[in-house]
C-alpha cells in the first residue's frame, strides 16, 4: 500500500499534506530516519533549501534520503525540493549539499528576488488544461541529462527557455508550487507514478 | 512553452513566500558578518536593521529604516531572503526598500512610527509585508491593508518571552471564540474586533489566520522558540536574543533546531547545553508605557 511521506524539516509541509489528503492516500510527516522507513514515497516541500539541507545533515537524514532515492522509491520535490533532488546546483551556498539522484543542473533563485516572483499558466505534457503555476524565488533547470524527461518549460522575457518540471524514472521535480493552488493534478500525477513504481507493490 | 499572463505581486505570490518560511527562524542582523552567521546556522531569512531592538531601547532617539548600503551588502552576502524594517506609515521608506530588492518588508513598531493614525497601504506594493499584532482585530486590520504575513508582537529587545506568549495566546483565543459563534454573532464580532466582516467570517471558518502567523519579541532561548511553536506559531523571529548573547553562532543553531523539533524535549535539552550566556532580560513590569513598543500600531 502506498504511504506518502512529506519531509517536515521546514517549509510548506501543510500545503503538500492538504493536496495529498484530497487524493485518499496515507500521508505522514517525516523528520527522522525512523519515520523515513515507514513510507514508500516522499515529497520534499518548498522552503529554504539551505536550511533544509543543513538540518537534514544535522539530523542524520541526508544519507538515509540518498539511500531512499537509490532504492527507487518515488520522490517529488517542489522548488527547494527540486534543488534538493538535483545532482548539481548553481548559485547555492558554498557548501550546500543535496540529496541528488536527478541528473540536472538547477540554478537557485534563477528568476530573481521576491519582487520578481510570479504566477502564470503553464502547459504540462499530457495535461489537458494549463496549470496555474506559482513561482516564488524559484529555481530553473539549466541542464538535463539524457534520461531526464522535460514535462514543462518556461520562456523568459529574453526568450530563453528553461525546464521547470522534469522527471527521471521515479523522481519528479517542479520549480513551481502546485501545493499553493487547489489544482492537485501534479500531486495526482505523482501518486500515480508512485503506485506504478515496482518497489511499492 | 507559454509565458503570457505572468503576474507579480499577487496575494498568492506574497502569501506563498511566507508559507515557504514556515518552521523556520528569521534572525535580526546588523551587518554582513552577522548575516553569514545566521545563514550558516540555518536561518530561513535575515532581517537587516541598523540596531537590534535591545540597542534601540538603550540608545533611545528616533529609529529609522536602515542605510541602503548596509542592506545592499547583506543582500550581496547571503543567498537566503533578506527582510528589512520600515517605520509604521512611512510609505517612502517602504518604496525605497522595495527598490533595493528586499524580499519582505516589516512595517515595524520597533522603529519609531511615522504616522500615528494610518499604516501603509500594502496592496500598492509588489514586495510583501509582515506586520505585528497583539490581538486578532489588529492582525485582521493589517491583513485588510495587504499584509501577507503576521507576527505576534511580543516586546522586542527585552529577552523576555512573556509578551510574546500573551499576544500569541490572545490571537489564538480570539480565533477559538469566533469558531464557536453563530453567523449572526460574527457581525457583532467584526464590529468589536474593528475588522472587516469577510475576514472575520473567513477566520471563523478556517480556524486560523488566512496568512502565516510567526511570533516575535523577547525570544532568547531554544526553549522560548519551542514554547512559541507549541502555542501555535508557524515560525519564529529572533531579534536581540542571538547577537546579544555570549555565543551567537551556537545559539542561532540551537534555536533553529529547537524550532524544527519543538515537540521533542530531548532535542531541546541537547541543544540547550553549553550555550554560554543568554542576553540579559528586562522585566516588562519595570518598563514604563512610553518604552513599550507593542502599543505602537493602530
Amino acid at each position: 500500500m502506498l504511504r506518502v511521506g512529506v519531509l517536515a524539516i521546514q517549509g510548506d509541509v501543510r500545503e503538500h499534506i492538504n493536496s495529498l489528503n484530497s487524493l485518499n492516500v496515507a500521508v505522514q510527516k517525516v523528520r527522522s530516519p525512523e519515520e523515513l522507513k515507514t513510507v514508500n514515497a516522499l515529497i520534499i516541500p518548498g522552503g529554504e533549501s539551505t536550511t533544509i539541507s543543513m538540518l537534514a545533515q544535522r539530523f542524520g537524514l541526508l544519507e538515509p534520503l540518498r539511500a531512499f532515492v537509490k532504492e527507487g522509491f518515488a520522490v517529488y520535490g517542489s522548488c527547494a525540493g527540486m534543488i534538493m533532488l538535483a545532482d548539481e546546483i548553481l548559485d547555492g551556498k558554498a557548501d550546500q549539499e543535496t540529496i541528488g539522484g536527478l541528473d540536472i543542473t538547477v540554478r537557485r533563485n534563477a528568476f530573481g528576488r521576491q519582487v520578481d516572483s510570479f504566477e502564470t499558466d503553464i502547459q504540462i505534457k499530457d495535461f489537458q488544461e494549463p496549470l496555474r503555476a506559482v513561482f516564488i524565488r524559484a529555481p530553473w533547470v539549466e541542464r538535463v541529462g539524457n534520461n531526464v524527461e522535460v514535462l514543462a518549460s518556461f520562456k523568459t522575457e529574453k526568450l530563453e527557455e528553461h525546464p521547470v518540471m522534469v522527471r527521471q524514472g521515479s523522481l519528479l521535480a517542479t520549480a513551481f508550487h502546485p501545493e499553493l493552488t487547489k489544482d492537485n493534478r501534479v500531486h495526482e500525477y505523482f501518486v500515480q507514478m508512485a503506485k506504478s513504481v515496482s518497489i511499492v507493490n | 512553452m507559454s509565458n503570457q499572463n505572468n503576474s507579480t505581486g499577487t496575494p498568492r505570490v506574497k502569501q506563498g513566500m511566507a508559507e515557504m518560511l514556515k518552521g523556520g527562524v528569521i534572525m535580526d542582523v546588523i551587518d554582513a558578518k552577522q548575516a553569514r552567521i545566521a545563514e550558516d546556522a540555518g536561518a530561513v531569512a535575515v532581517m537587516a536593521l541598523e540596531r537590534v531592538p535591545a540597542d534601540i531601547r538603550k540608545d533611545g532617539g528616533v529609529a529609522r529604516m536602515s542605510d541602503p548600503d548596509m542592506i545592499d551588502e547583506i543582500i550581496n552576502t547571503v543567498s537566503i531572503p533578506v527582510m528589512a524594517k520600515a517605520r509604521i506609515g512611512h510609505i517612502v521608506e517602504a518604496q525605497v526598500l522595495q527598490s533595493l530588492g528586499v524580499d519582505y518588508i516589516d512595517e515595524s513598531e520597533v522603529l519609531t512610527p511615522a504616522d500615528e493614525a494610518n499604516h501603509i497601504d500594502k496592496r500598492q506594493f509588489t514586495v510583501p509585508f509582515v506586520c505585528g499584532a497583539t490581538n486578532l482585530g489588529e492582525a485582521l486590520r493589517r491583513i485588510n491593508e495587504g499584509a501577507a504575513m503576521i507576527r505576534s508582537k511580543g516586546e522586542a529587545g527585552t529577552g523576555n518571552v512573556v509578551e510574546a506568549v500573551r499576544h500569541m495566546r490572545t490571537i489564538r483565543g480570539d480565533i477559538a471564540r469566533l469558531q464557536g459563534m453563530d453567523k449572526e454573532e460574527l457581525y457583532t464580532a467584526a464590529k468589536n474586533l474593528q475588522a472587516p466582516y469577510e475576514l472575520v467570517a473567513q477566520v471563523a471558518q478556517l480556524g486560523k489566520l488566512p496568512v502565516v502567523l510567526f511570533t516575535a519579541g523577547g525570544i532568547a532561548t531554544p526553549a522560548d522558540a519551542a514554547l512559541m511553536m507549541q502555542l501555535g506559531a508557524d515560525g519564529v523571529f529572533v531579534g536581540s536574543g542571538i547577537f546579544k548573547s555570549g555565543d551567537p553562532a551556537q545559539r542561532a543553531k540551537a534555536i533553529v533546531e529547537a524550532t524544527t523539533n519543538f515537540d521533542d524535549p530531548s532535542v531541546i535539552a541537547r541543544v540547550s547545553r553549553s550555550l554560554g550566556e543568554a542576553m540579559v532580560g528586562i522585566n516588562i513590569d519595570t518598563l514604563p508605557d512610553s518604552e513599550r513598543f507593542a502599543g505602537r500600531g493602530w
